[in-house]
């Protein structure tokens, strides 16, 4: 088991590699540039491409033509880039084709700042681009869980032909931990009989495309989609659960906001409060299965989402509870991490 | 009986949507042509844009990808970087490619991204009905400048091959037209030539067509034809404005 030191968007990087992504088309933006800078180092050397794009409209449909082709290819950005790609999101999920999406998140909206931040949430997890669509959407907590959802994010939106996209934050990006790719499998390119790379004569001719001009076939599009869809939210939700057997309070954090919370949490147990943390890993499929014993369980009084911006994941929760708990929320905003002691106290507090 | 003419195998066997008398269906004949000759159907991948030829998909007869208006150069870069040896070939109109989709036509020529791009320019937008396009002539009636493209308010049309000729990326730039027999010799030699370009591993190849759109011209199919010679071809000379191998540039 060996161990190396690295940041958060070079390992990303790294970890695309081992999961057979030689293909990557980016355009600079703060704060995920040492990834675009680990590809264009790497990617010439093993016979990938790496291409800096003349914008993130032209990087993400270089993506969905190397996606088409049937290879596996990425793009990577942050915030104000993601709503630059959102129409080509939309056209390669309407085509149906997978492909890994990194959002490296920073302070919104507009240009925002350049700080951490989670407020890109909604927009993952709700409208990524026009029309009924979404993507698989994982959120790391560790440079670890990067590499580790880097390749379950490719093999998802192959399995389910559909982008994915890691929503990471600025700090993730830019933190060094020790990370091992032992656990990384070896990629074994699957057969793409759809993928638009050249019919050889030994097939019809295959169409990627997302136009349907009669409404019952574009709608028959959607319904099949949506039961690909429906089928990643049954068993793809994925979530961890932190001291929650006995827990009368329950944070729910993602990401970096749940690192915070986890400290905040040891500190109160010293105090004897009982206080657990559900943490999702993927945000689509929100884990709803995280609830269901909780939303009914008499001891658990309340619930608190610890998010980095003015509470979008607090929705998802809410409709996961049906309502039946109170749900507060501890936030900070504008690239502002919430320290251990806000959290800490929001707890003590709740629990007089 | 003997066959004396038939149908390429480059394109499907289906009635396209095109208007009567629309010049489309002669480019995609030769495009159909041109990539069965070369014997490079298997392996051709096209992109269709949004306009007009949108529906390109269903015509020819190789694999195709349908993008995003503006952004088939940027679809054709991230295909032709999967998959090097095959042919990877745009068609899109003028809006497409020198409106919404300049800076990835630029930035793509510019790269010399080993790729051939087919540019229709009827001086229209055809498919939403016959608006000002970035090559609509000064003077030029469209639903959208009813009383003349005003230069003062709504500028000058692009010359695309002109402008484009001036990278260092561009392998090969030429204009040509399908108003005559003659024209549609030369535009075939030209359109095969782009592809036999990209097959030698020369870079970048844009053939621009100038086409004709009776139906949002409001002439007949001859008119229009008429029209083209006596009024586009004069601001849109047609040529060889960049040529690599052959040493040319910037000739006209």
């Amino acid at each position: 088991m060996s161990k190396v030191l690295m940041k958060g968007n070079e390992a990303i990087g790294e970890a695309a590699i081992y999961a057979g992504c030689k293909h990557f088309f980016g355009y600079p933006i703060t704060p995920q540039t040492e990834l675009s800078a680990y590809m264009s180092k790497k990617l010439p050397k093993i016979g990938g491409t790496f291409l800096q794009a003349e914008s993130e409209v032209a990087a993400i449909n270089m993506v969905m033509g190397a996606a088409s082709a049937g290879i596996r290819a990425m793009t990577s950005s942050s915030s104000p880039g993601i709503s630059l790609k959102t129409e080509g999101i939309s056209y390669i999920a309407g085509c149906d084709l997978p492909c890994l999406i990194i959002n490296v998140q920073r302070g919104g909206p507009g240009l925002g700042g350049i700080q951490p931040s989670q407020s890109d949430y909604n927009q993952a997890t709700k409208a990524p681009g026009h029309g009924d669509l979404h993507l698989a959407v994982f959120a790391p907590a560790s440079v670890q869980e990067m590499v580790s959802f880097v390749c379950d994010a490719f093999d998802t939106a192959e399995k389910y032909r559909m982008p994915a996209m890691l929503l990471a934050d600025g700090l993730l990006g830019q933190m060094m931990e020790p990370v091992s790719f032992d656990d990384v499998k070896a990629y074994t390119p699957a057969e793409k009989p759809w993928a638009a790379n050249g019919h050889k004569n030994r097939r019809p001719h295959n169409i990627i495309n997302s136009l349907y001009l009669k409404p019952e076939e574009l709608e028959r599009t959607n319904f099949e989609r949506f039961e690909r869809y429906a089928d990643l939210c049954k068993n793809g939700q994925r979530y961890e659960a932190y001291m929650t057997e006995d827990a009368e309070h329950i944070i729910v954090a993602f990401g970096i906001a749940s690192r915070v919370a986890k400290s905040a949490i040891s500190e109160a147990r010293k105090q004897g409060v009982k206080v657990g943390l559900i943490r999702p890993q993927t945000l689509y499929p929100f884990p709803v299965s995280a609830f269901d014993t909780i939303k009914d369980d008499p001891k658990v009084k309340r619930i608190m989402s610890v998010e980095l911006n003015m509470g979008q994941m607090i929705n998802d929760i809410k409709l996961a509870v049906e309502c039946k708990k109170p749900v507060e929320l501890i936030n900070r905003t504008g690239g502002i991490v919430p320290s251990v002691k806000e959290v800490y106290d929001r707890i003590m507090e709740a629990n007089k | 009986m003997s066959i004396v003419f038939q149908k390429t195998k480059g394109l499907t066997d289906v009635p396209t949507h095109y208007c009567p008398g629309c010049t489309h269906g002669i480019v995609h004949r030769l495009v159909g042509e041109a990539l069965e000759e070369l014997d490079v159907l298997g392996d051709a991948v096209g992109v269709a844009p949004v306009g007009c030829s949108v529906m390109a998909y269903n015509y020819f007869t190789c694999d195709m990808v349908q993008a995003a208006h503006g952004r088939a150069p940027a679809v054709a870069t991230g295909l032709k970087r999967a998959l090097p040896d095959n042919v990877i070939f745009t068609y899109q109109g003028d809006g497409d490619l020198a409106a919404i989709g300049t800076a990835e036509t630029v930035h793509a020529a510019t790269r010399g991204e080993n790729i051939t791009i087919i540019f229709i320019n009827n001086a229209i937008y055809g498919m939403t009905g016959g608006q000002m396009a970035p090559t609509t002539l000064p003077g030029q009636v469209t639903q959208t400048t009813p009383y003349g493209r005003d230069t003062d308010t709504a500028g000058y049309p692009i010359r695309v091959c002109e402008m484009l000729s001036t990278l260092d990326g561009v392998a090969y730039a030429e204009r040509v037209s399908v108003n005559n027999i003659k024209n549609i010799t030369r535009a075939k030699a030209a359109i095969k030539k782009g592809f036999e370009n990209q097959i030698a591993k020369k870079g970048f190849s844009i053939i621009e067509v100038v086409s004709s759109c009776p139906t949002n011209w409001g002439m007949t199919p001859s008119e229009a034809l008429k029209w083209l010679d006596e009024n586009m071809l004069s601001y849109y000379p047609l040529g060889v404005y960049k040529d690599v191998a052959e040493g040319v540039k910037h000739n006209a």
